[in-house]
């Protein structure tokens, strides 16, 4: 069982982020960590892996200027090891682009399973891991909150609005996986230590076949053209209670139909 | 000179700093409250590796120094005392002597279960009337010599981790002569062995305290733990270690202590303005984040020169004795600061200055230290 995950490494929401003034994206240039929507699917690709009574979880991630703490978190977790795209010629490449790259780097691993975040938690495009499957040519299933492999391939329920649809996807897939399905591991110091020594294969656009055209902002079909603050959310209507407050709320949330 | 610890402790500290906000932090008042021991938690803490930190990876550990080992205790400590002690007192009093002094058979069969904290062991020195005075121990171990075990009889004061569900045993000093004093392992439910109830105690409220008492409590010969006669001595030989991790319980508290106050001084006013705005406050808290950075330096001081192998015995005596008694002033001056929300339980810095004082008593007293300090500069101190 050899499973690929998809691992974004990100400024680290703790910290107030910054844009970049010339192209408007956000500023990556100080230590990236592990995005923690991807550590489900970390935490996933290792529960499969034990399940199946062995086999190997390799990392895929795309990052600037080489990149690894965030990946280091990932192989202290139990990831075997990883491969990082990193290329000048790659800032400003679009969700596509990243697909392709990512696709590119993900097709050397020969996985029987991919497995990516829903989306990230710095640029919430959220079309990354399908974009990878059509590359691929792979069957794809988003929102997965459960994994199982059975002899006629991938059982997975896939949350959707109102519980979860039963899928069962033959392998090799692309599986999105939904935050918070698991509870990622922590990663103990033995682990921390071992993840030094794991074999993380940096790679550039031009060992996956890729050509500069292709990616980055000359290949990208976007244009971030302005960037504008969020509207601050005004304030909500105060109601005095006299006594009958309950009714104006029971009638308010009847309204926003949630009860 | 280089002041920064290594990047892999620091992507380990960053863990238990998650592990201690996610786990424990949202918990620590109602334990406090409740007296409540959280097996779960200990037993969460185990699976992360921390109380094997420090012992060989063949037993379960990590192989870690113990710098590493004082990274976990000061993040535990920033939010919950309590579970810092447990992990020193896990580490340092009942893990340390077996692996130390330990035959292989011994360390064999204790070890493993003790570094993956799935169980727990004590340290039955301190006596009702043997504290600092540990060479005044009165509980006795007879050899019987038909049965090949010892026979205790006694009573210890304030072990650390004696009653939890997964203690597996105490390590007991006795005297087993005339000025003959050894250290002998007794398994939990060893009949003799009476685990009292519970102390009040004016802080830790969540880490287990018990006295005990040895009535007629019969052990194998095989039980003894490193050499007959050197029960004290040993036990002398390892408290280094353990009073380097108390600096480090010390630290992560006037860390908080200094957090909390700043955060409090900007939001609180008084008179129009925010505290943190008037001298006497701001004053305040920079006197704690001096604490706070010589606490720390002490602290890792002594445990980098244990990690070189160097001595470090008074290095260890400075950093438990400066650390503690600072911890007692920041949580006291925090909770100055917090005025009259500081006398509340659940304000955090008021737990922590009840957590604080015992810091300058447990793992040798301010005054031992000094001692110890007083003597290491070549006084003719008694």
């Amino acid at each position: 069982m050899k499973v690929a995950v998809c691992v974004k490494q990100i400024p680290d929401p703790a910290l107030p982020g910054e844009l970049d003034p010339t192209d408007n994206t956000l500023k990556r240039d100080g230590k990236l960590i592990l995005d923690e929507s991807d550590s489900y699917g970390v935490e996933l690709a290792l529960q499969l892996v034990e399940a199946a009574g062995g086999g190997s979880v390799t990392l895929v991630s795309m990052a600037p200027n080489n990149e690894v703490s965030g990946l280091r978190t990932a192989l202290a977790m139990g990831a075997d090891d990883a491969v990082l795209i990193s290329d000048d010629a790659l800032s400003g490449t679009d969700a596509l682009g990243t697909a392709k790259v990512l696709a590119a780097a993900i097709g050397r691993v020969e996985p029987d399973l991919v497995l990516a975040g829903v989306e990230s938690s710095d640029g919430y495009t959220g079309t990354v891991p399908e974009q990878i499957a059509a590359v691929m040519g792979l069957p794809s299933v988003g929102f997965a909150k459960k994994i199982e492999i059975g002899d006629d391939g991938l059982h997975i329920e896939r949350q959707t609005e109102l519980g979860y649809d039963d899928v069962v996807c033959p392998m090799p897939a692309v599986v999105s996986v939904t935050a918070g399905v698991v509870e990622p591991r922590y990663p103990s110091f033995k682990g921390i230590m071992a993840a030094k020594k794991k074999p993380v294969d940096q790679v550039t656009i031009a060992d996956l076949g890729i050509s500069a055209d292709q990616v980055g902002w000359a290949g990208a079909r976007q244009e971030i053209v302005s960037v504008t603050e969020a509207e601050a959310r005004e304030a909500g209507e105060v109601i005095e209670d006299d006594g009958e407050g309950y009714q104006r709320i029971v009638a308010f949330l009847e309204e926003l139909k949630v009860i | 000179m280089n002041f920064d610890l290594s990047e892999e402790n620091e992507a380990f500290r960053a863990v238990v700093a998650d592990f201690a906000r996610s786990e424990i932090a949202p918990h620590a008042e109602r334990w406090d409250a409740e007296h409540i021991f959280p097996t779960d938690v200990v037993l969460a803490m185990g699976e992360l590796g921390l109380f094997g930190l420090p012992f060989p990876e063949e037993y379960g550990g990590s192989g870690a120094g113990l710098t590493t080992l004082c990274v976990a205790i000061e993040e535990l400590a920033k939010v919950d005392a309590s579970m810092a002690i447990t992990l020193e007192a896990g580490v340092s009093l009942g893990a340390s002597p077996i692996a130390h002094f330990g035959t292989e058979e011994q360390k064999q069969r204790w070890l493993p279960d003790l570094c993956a904290g799935k169980a727990l062991g004590g340290f039955g020195l301190t006596e009702p009337d043997a504290g600092s005075d540990a060479g005044g121990t009165r509980t006795r171990a007879d050899l019987d010599e038909t049965t090949g075990e010892w026979v205790l009889n006694g009573e210890k004061a304030f072990i650390t981790n004696s009653g939890t569900d997964i203690t597996s045993l105490v390590t007991f000093t006795a005297r087993t002569g005339p000025g003959e004093i050894s250290a002998i392992i007794v398994p939990s439910g060893t009949p003799g062995l009476e685990v009292q109830s519970p102390y009040r105690k004016m802080g830790w409220h969540a880490s287990d305290t018990h006295g005990l008492t040895l009535t007629d409590c019969r052990v194998p010969e095989e039980n003894l733990l490193g050499e007959r006669g050197r029960g004290f001595a040993q036990f002398l030989s390892i408290l280094d270690e353990g009073r380097v991790a108390i600096a480090a319980l010390a630290l992560g508290t006037i860390e908080t202590c200094l957090a909390e106050s700043v955060r409090y001084a900007n939001e609180r006013r008084s008179f129009g303005r925010p505290i943190g705005s008037y001298q006497g406050v701001a004053f305040q808290c920079a006197d704690m984040a001096v604490m706070a950075d010589n606490a720390r330096l002490l602290t890792y001081r002594a445990a980098w020169l244990r990690d070189q192998g160097r001595p470090f015995k008074q290095e260890a005596a400075k950093a438990k004795l400066y650390t503690s008694e600072a911890a007692v002033s920041a949580t006291r001056t925090a909770t100055q600061i917090f005025g009259g929300y500081g006398f509340m339980d659940e304000t955090p810095v008021s737990r922590m200055y009840r957590d604080s004082k015992i810091l300058e008593i447990g793992e040798g007293t301010s005054e031992i230290q000094r001692l110890i300090i007083g003597r290491g500069l070549g006084l003719p101190l008694e």
